[in-house]
Parts: structure tokens; sequence; C-alpha cells
């Protein structure tokens, strides 16, 4: 079983990738979808200006790839740290 | 064989297959009523939260929505599928990890509190009950439609087969039928979608195939020449007085802001998606399982702006400026349920699309008369001060779509049944955390302490059952403000739950007194301001009135800050929780015990 320090370990880094991955996930909807989509419908990618794409496509694209990121990230912290249910 | 024909077999087919699986799945114990036995599969899992979490406002209206609102509409899209990366990272791995059956039980265990946990039952039966009015009446509205019976009988219908697996199955017989309700509504949706996307662009992936150019063919059948679909939109658009579709719409950008966050927040708060996580055998299985849901969604999501800007394309191009003589088909079909009306205005026989009302209020037909051209004869008033002659229901986008891709009949039966797949997983749904909350935290917790799991067992029966009937009554006796209140199932969500749970999983330090208040003033403040604007003043609903410019809608959004604020600033005021719940609020962070 582990010991307190790498437990408080675990958590911090738990907590670093949350906040990171939580940081694209604002990026990406928030920012790229609605603040700075005026700015961005000026580029094109395909037909798509890429404001308008990321609210009505790249976001919800993302945010899957986040999750997954995230489950892979936590699922090998718990091996690491020793604390994965058997 | 006929439309009818083919919904009536198709429907009936669905919904045997729904009761097979009530039977199959029945509950023998209240961990399989409550929470599935905590055997579900995670990719099983992902299936039923997508049935749980889309409704019928997902499957039917949410696509004509998007495409009378433009880029805005994209609030919904980002706002509707946003919450489960909170609720994957913030929420799901924990409240496996604490593993009991309810969410009030929770914010009862780790308030150490029984009135946090009452305060929490009521917004969840609140929350539950608003929305599963919505559910029976959208199935009422889809076989009053599609099978040309009374909407009341449709009710009826939409709640014995509820009543059925709900009462028997609890969550397990829930699960599995919403797996099966997944596929059924998935299909429906992407099939029309597909053959659209085909005919217009060649391009046999929806997602893509609105960001491609015009193929022969769709340059033939829209009559124009080619070009980025979406430029084309852009500019009939213009050319029509409205704004251009993928540009910034009528809303501020303040508000889409609010209302987008405040749509996420609510969905991660939502107690009937949050329970769904509580029904996987292990941790590692939650996080997976919400990436499943999120996947699941985000197909649905994606195809839905697809589906809009097709529909809106081809509607201008084969509906304006078109004498009604001619219109197509689907127009005519469509304009007998009163989903489409057109008024000639003008007096030139053909029909226009401008900006504004075609008509003062909800469109009324007079049951006999046939206008110069054969149409409807609408009695509703016009409204002279816009040129729009015609009145066109968002739901007709999704509806019409297999009939504008020329689609066999069967194809259109299907889309009926995935509308009531859509519908009933998530009344099912709710009604289980009403049944449960009732049970579980008011009768077996709180009244009759002492009671056996076979009476828990019983009196879960007869609340998922009351639920039921009382979810139909309000489904053939619609409270007037249904619609209303949709914006108050999130923001109350957001503002109460969301907050106090985050918090007592990431900060050992919020305690009873923090929480009390934190969730109090949060729902005291958004359903103030909810209620103000919508019920007693609706007609200083306007961006002028509001705070900051963020509508009703968005308000939650500021109720979740006022509930975090709150809870921080007060459970720094007052003593520190017991050691023995910050003890377990520590061993939430480890998917193994730690000693």
């Amino acid at each position: 079983m582990s010991h307190s320090k790498d437990l408080q370990e675990y958590w911090r880094r738990n907590l670093r990738y949350v906040v990171i991955l939580l940081a694209i996930w604002f990026s990406v909807s928030y920012g790229a979808g609605i603040l700075l989509a005026d700015t961005l419908d000026n580029i094109k990618l395909g037909g798509f200006p890429l404001g308008f794409w990321f609210a009505n496509q790249g976001s919800e694209v993302i945010f899957v790839l986040l999750i997954v990121v995230y489950v892979k990230l936590m699922n090998n912290l718990d091996q690491e740290f020793d604390v994965h249910e058997k | 064989m006929s439309i009818l024909m083919w919904t009536w077999i198709i429907v009936g087919l669905s919904f045997a297959l729904y009761i097979g699986i009530a039977i199959w799945a029945r509950a023998k114990t209240t961990g399989d009523f409550y929470v599935a036995a905590k055997q579900i599969n995670p990719i099983m899992n992902g299936m039923a939260t997508g049935a749980d979490w889309m409704s019928a406002a997902s499957f039917i209206s949410m696509a004509g929505l998007i495409s009378f609102m433009g880029r805005d509409g994209a609030m919904y899209l980002m706002g509707w599928t946003g919450g489960y990366v909170l609720l994957a990272m913030l929420l799901a791995p924990y409240l496996r990890k604490y593993g009991k059956f309810t969410v009030p039980m929770f914010v009862g265990e780790r308030y150490y509190s029984q009135s946090a946990r009452v305060i929490a039952v009521i917004c969840a039966i609140f929350v539950s009950f608003t929305y599963v009015a919505g559910q029976m009446r959208g199935v009422g509205v889809v076989f009053s439609r599609f099978l040309e019976v009374d909407i009341n009988t449709g009710v009826i219908i939409g709640m014995a087969i509820v009543f059925f697996y709900a009462v028997m199955g609890g969550m397990k017989g829930i699960t599995y039928t919403q797996v099966a309700q997944y596929c059924v509504l998935i299909v429906a949706y992407l099939l029309p979608a597909i053959f659209v996307s085909i005919m217009l662009t060649n391009n046999p992936i929806p997602q893509l195939g609105f960001g491609s150019t015009l193929s022969e063919n769709g340059m033939k059948l829209l009559n124009t020449d080619g070009g980025y679909l979406l430029s084309k939109l852009d500019g009939i658009q213009k050319d029509l007085g409205f704004a251009a579709y993928t540009g910034r719409g009528a809303k501020s950008m303040i508000d889409v802001f609010a209302i987008t966050l405040a749509l996420m927040v609510g969905t991660a708060g939502l107690p009937h998606i949050i329970i769904r996580f509580f029904t996987t055998p292990t941790i590692r299985g939650a996080r997976a399982s919400a990436g499943w849901a999120l996947l699941c969604i985000a197909i649905l999501y994606t195809t839905a702006p697809a589906v809009a800007s097709f529909a809106r394309l081809n509607l201008i191009k084969t509906v304006h400026e078109k004498s009604y003589t001619e219109a197509p088909s689907w127009f005519k079909n469509w304009e007998k349920t009163g989903l489409v009306a057109w008024m000639d205005k003008n007096g030139d026989g053909k029909m226009q699309l401008a900006k504004g009302n075609a008509f003062k209020g909800k469109v009324a037909f007079d049951k006999t008369a046939v206008g110069p051209y054969g149409e409807k004869v609408v009695t509703t008033p016009v409204d002279d001060k816009s040129a729009n002659e015609l009145y066109v229901d968002n739901d007709i986008i999704v509806l019409a779509s297999p009939e504008i891709a020329k689609l066999p009949n069967w194809v259109v039966a299907l889309v009926a049944a995935g509308g009531l797949a859509a519908a009933l997983s998530t009344a099912a749904g709710l009604l289980l955390v009403i049944a449960s909350a009732v049970s579980h935290d008011l009768l077996k917790s709180i009244i009759v302490k002492n009671a056996t799991e076979k009476q828990e067992l019983i009196w879960a029966r007869f609340a998922a059952g009351g639920a039921v009937i009382v979810a139909g009554y309000f489904g053939i006796n619609p409270p007037g403000f249904v619609a209303q209140v949709v914006a108050f199932a999130f923001g109350l969500a957001a503002s109460s739950f969301f907050p106090i749970i985050v918090l007592g999983i990431f900060w050992k330090r919020a305690n009873k007194e923090g929480a009390m208040l934190g969730m109090l003033s949060g729902i005291a403040f958004t359903a103030a301001y909810i209620i103000y604007f919508k019920f007693m003043n609706p007609t200083a609903n306007v961006a002028a009135n509001w705070w900051f410019g963020i509508s009703p809608e968005g308000i939650g959004s500021i109720g979740m800050c006022i509930n975090f604020l709150v809870t921080i600033v007060v459970s720094n005021l007052t003593p520190a929780p017991p050691a023995e719940v910050q003890r377990m609020v520590e061993n939430l962070r480890y998917p193994r015990e730690i000693a």
C-alpha cells in the first residue's frame, strides 16, 4: 500500500491533468467558439469559417478526445501509484 | 405500403422489443432497482446515458432551432456536450467511488446533514418533474403526427410502456431498454442525414458534407450554381434580409457565453445523468463510460448542424418564390399537421420567405375552407409588418428530412420510432430519479428507518408507478409554462447541485453550513430571476433589462458562481467538518480503499 506522501503526489498530478484538460476545454468552446469566433471566421477550413466550425463541430470532437486522454492518463497514474482497483 | 402502415409496424416492433427487454431484466433487489446492481458494462452504460440524455427536444427540435438561429444555435451543441467533460473529470469517478444509490444521499452524507439531503431531494424531484412533463408531451405529439391518434391517447400509450419497464425493471430494465432505444434513435437520425448529404454534396459523412461544395446533382435540385454549401447559404440569407447563417446571430456574446455555461454546468448537475455513473462495476469503468456517453451523444450532436444547414438551404431554395401549386410534396404533407402554413399576403400566388413572423400568434386553420390554390386557410391574424408569408415550425427540419431526401416510406416510420425512443428513454431515466428520491431518500432514510429490503423495493415500485401517473397527467394537461421551465431545470441543476458536489469532492473544508447556505442562495437567486422575467413581468424580458445582458436562460451560470462563493466564504467562517467526513472525502480520491 502506498505511502501518504505518494498519495499526495498522486492527487497533485490528478489535479494538474484536470486543470490542463479543462483549460483546453475552455479555449476550444468559450474561446474559439464564442469569444474569438468573429475573428476566426475570417479563416476558412474548407467551406467552414473557422469560428463557426469550432462552435458546431470542433468543440464537440475535442471534448470527446479530452475525455479519452483523461481516461488514459488516469488509468496510468493509478497503476504508477499503485492505487488501482484490484 | 403507406407511411402510416409502416409506422405502426416499426413503432410496434420497437415497443415489443422494449417490453421483451423489461421482462428479461426484472429487478430483484433494491441494488438492481436503483443502480442496476453496478453491473453495467461501460460501453452499454455510455449508450444508455446517450439515450437518457437525448430527449424528444434533442431529437426532433434541436436541428430546427439551430437552422433558424445560425451560429448562435451552437450554444446548444456545445452546452449539451461540454458538461460531460466536467462530469468525467470532476464528478463521475468520485461519485462511483462513493458507491451508494442517489445524489441526495451523497449530499446528505458528505455534509452530515438530513436537512441538506432534504433540500437536495426537493431539487431533484422538481428538476426531474419539469423535465419529464415535456417528454410525455413529446410522446403524445409524435403519436399524433405520425399515427394520427389523439395526443392524449399517445401520452397514455407512452405511459403504459414506461410504466411497464420502469416499475418492473427499475434501473436495470431502464438501462437495457435505453441501449436498444439509443440504437433505434441514432439510426433514425443518421440515415436521412447521410442521404441528404450525398444528394447535395456527394459526401456520405454529413459532418463533412455541410462544409463541402455542392455536387452536380445538388446544384440541379436547388437550381443554383456551384460553390461551398455554407457560403451559398450565407449569400441567400443575406439576399432575404436575414443575418449570415455562419456569422454572429441575434444574441449578444455575453448571453451566448452565459447560456452555454449554464447548459454545460446544468448537464453535469442533472441527477438522472449523474446516477448513470453509479451503475458501472468499477471506477475505471465510470471514467471510460463518460467517454463512451459523450461519443454516443456527439454522433448526433455533430450531425444536427449539418441537418440544420441542409434543410435551411433546401427550404429556401425549394419554397421561396415558388407558387403554391408547385410546392414540394413534403410541404403539402406537413401542412396537414399544421407544422407549415402559408398565407398569400401580396396575392401573387407565390410563397415568400422574409424576416419577421408571418402571423401574429399561434397558427390555427379553418377546418373546412380551402384557399384559391388549394392551401389550408389560416385563421390567425397576419402580421402586416412583415412580408413573410410562411410559418415554418422548427420541428419540420428533422421530421421532413426523409421526404426531402426522397427516401422510402419505412425511413419516415423509423424517424417516428426514433423520436419515441428519445422521449421514452429520457422519461424513464427521470422517473427513476423521482422514484429513488421518494423511496430511498425520504421513506427509507427519514420516515421508516427500519424497513426491510423487500419493503423498500415495493415502495420503489409504487413510487415509480406514481411518478409515471403524475408525469402522464402533466403530459395530458401541460402546465402553460412547460417551455419556460426548461430554463428552470438547467438553471436549478447548475446553481444547486454542481457547486456543492464539486466542492464536496475537491475541498475537504467545505462544511454543512456552507453547503446549505450556498445551495439556498444559488437556487433563490436563480429562481427569483427566472420567475420575475418569465412569469411576473414577461414584458420586461428584454436584453435592456437583464443584469449584465444575461437572459433568464443563462442566469444559472451566475447562480452557480453565487453558490460557489457563498459555500466557500461560509465554510471558512464556520467550524471544519468532522474528522470522519474529511476521511471519507480523502478516500474518494483514490480508486482503491486506503487504510
